[in-house]
């Protein structure tokens, strides 16, 4: 059964259409990875899956959360987008965690504000996400204390703290030093391996290959093919999939 | 030089600093609650509201505070508001500084990075929330030099208002000159009480500045 259902999703900024009709169905548990050259219209897409792109057509499904796109800007929208967005972790290429509190203070920050959680509460949450992303030792450091790596799975921490049905991941090691993209690319396989339904961007050829149940290839804001890691890198249909692939490599 | 007219006038220079102190410091409280609504309702865009506030900040910022305080004093009482020395001083202070910090409150909440908002939304935060949780106390980090400045610049255009009479440091240094003929000496002590008045203030901004940045210390 598919947690994530998109139908004919389009976005245009102005007149240029960057989302030219996407579907795509995501299951329980899978992980998909999203390639394709830039300005293809990845970030586009997980961003509309958020809603922090307003879509311009189509349907999205999270789960039982669906909301129409296009419709009215007012407050019974508003609250259905929140709703979608308290169930979908939502991972930024550059962390964007909130530098005025601690590590384990932006992990409780969610349970606390959306969940209504006790701070006591919040803070037992806090500190076994942070053991989880190999940071139990760094509750009380700043981010700006800590690297680029650390930050970012504080940030994986953060999401997770508000228990989401799915995460999103937008080139979620794009921003960091290559001895430092091991250690997040390992906690998004723990994750894999527990079962957690995601959509990565990324251009990590080897962890897609790694950790993808489906690859998905982007361009010119369409899905130009889609298929196992072994499919689309062993063997890819489509000239510009093969095209790309070789300029990556 | 004579000392003994330093010492004389003292009690009462001093006297007055407090009257000068009184009124930077409920301006600054009144500019701080205008400054920061009018910076609010700027960015959310209030529909109307938006307009009055860029209007007010407009005006302000176009014309002397030494026409504004005379418009108050002198020019509202013709249609029936009669306010005193003091109100009307402190009327015009507030009014004058609220649209300068509104313009410092509105940049450093814009200048938070688009991320801090985008992270807070995308966990499902109301606007109203993460504005408060989130770009709030990094803003107000942000202002803190410029909400010194602007309390400093209070603070020296409180001597303005001694023109509609209000006895504070600088009118009182007039009246003694009157009796005393020491103009030198005597504004000589009312500037020297000034640079020690703003100097303090200055020092313990600085404070607070270093405390709420202490995050961002590595
Ligand atoms: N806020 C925006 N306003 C206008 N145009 C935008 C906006 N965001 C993205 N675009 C345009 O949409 C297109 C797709 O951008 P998008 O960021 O989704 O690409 P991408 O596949 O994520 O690329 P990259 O690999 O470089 O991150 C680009 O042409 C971009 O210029
Ligand atoms: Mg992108």
């Amino acid at each position: 059964m598919s947690i994530i259902q998109i139908h004919q999703l389009k976005k245009s900024f102005g007149t240029n259409e960057v989302l030219q009709g996407i579907d795509l169905s995501v299951s329980k548990s899978e992980v998909v990875v999203i390639m394709g050259p830039s300005g293809s219209g990845k970030s586009t897409l997980l961003r509309c899956l958020n809603f922090l792109e307003e879509p311009s057509e189509g349907t999205i499904q999270i789960g039982e959360f669906q909301v129409i796109t296009g419709g009215k800007i007012d407050s019974k929208r508003k609250k259905a987008i929140r709703e979608l967005r308290k169930r979908t972790g939502f991972v930024f290429q550059s962390f964007n965690l909130f530098p005025h509190k601690t590590a384990i203070e932006n992990v409780m920050e969610g349970p606390i504000v959306i969940h209504g959680a006790k701070k006591e509460e919040a803070r037992k949450l806090g500190e076994a996400l942070l053991t989880k992303v190999g940071l139990g030792d760094r509750c009380d450091y700043y981010p700006a204390q800590l690297s680029g790596g650390q930050q970012q799975r504080v940030a994986i921490a953060r999401s997770l703290a508000l228990n989401p049905m799915v995460m999103l991941y937008d080139e979620p090691t794009s921003a960091l030093d290559p001895e430092l993209v091991r250690e997040v690319l390992q906690v998004i396989k723990d994750l894999a391996q527990e079962g957690m339904t995601m959509i990565i961007v990324t251009h990590e050829m080897s962890f897609a290959k790694d950790v993808a149940d489906r690859v998905v290839f982007m361009d010119n804001g369409v899905i130009v093919e889609q298929g196992t890691s072994e499919e689309i890198f062993g063997n890819p249909k489509e000239e510009r999939t093969r095209q790309f692939l070789s300029s990556v490599e | 030089m004579d000392p003994t007219i330093i010492i004389d006038s003292l009690p009462s220079l001093l006297e007055a600093t407090l009257m000068t102190i009184f009124l930077a410091g409920i301006s600054i409280v009144i500019a701080l609650i205008i400054g920061f609504f009018t910076a609010i309702v700027r960015i959310v865009k209030v529909r109307v509201l938006n307009g009055i506030a860029n209007i007010y900040v407009s005006i302000i910022r176009g014309t002397p505070l030494l026409v504004q305080i005379f418009v108050i004093y002198y020019g509202l009482p013709q249609i029936g508001i009669a306010l005193d020395p003091i109100s009307s001083g402190v009327l015009a202070l507030s009014l004058n500084a609220g649209a300068y910090l509104s313009e410092s409150f509105r940049a450093s909440i814009l200048s938070v990075d688009n991320g801090q908002m985008e992270a807070s939304m995308a966990m499902g935060m109301t606007y109203s929330q993460a504005l408060r949780r989130i770009i709030l106390p990094q803003s107000l980090r942000i202002a803190i030099p410029t909400l010194s400045n602007s309390f400093i610049v209070l603070i020296k255009d409180t001597s303005l208002v001694s023109v509609i009479t209000v006895t504070e440091l600088l009118q009182m240094s007039s009246l003694i000159i009157a009796k005393t003929f020491e103009p030198l000496t005597i504004y000589l002590v009312a500037a020297t009480i000034y640079w020690v008045l703003i100097s303090f203030f200055t020092n313990l901004l600085d404070k607070l500045e270093i405390k709420t940045s202490r995050y961002l210390v590595r």
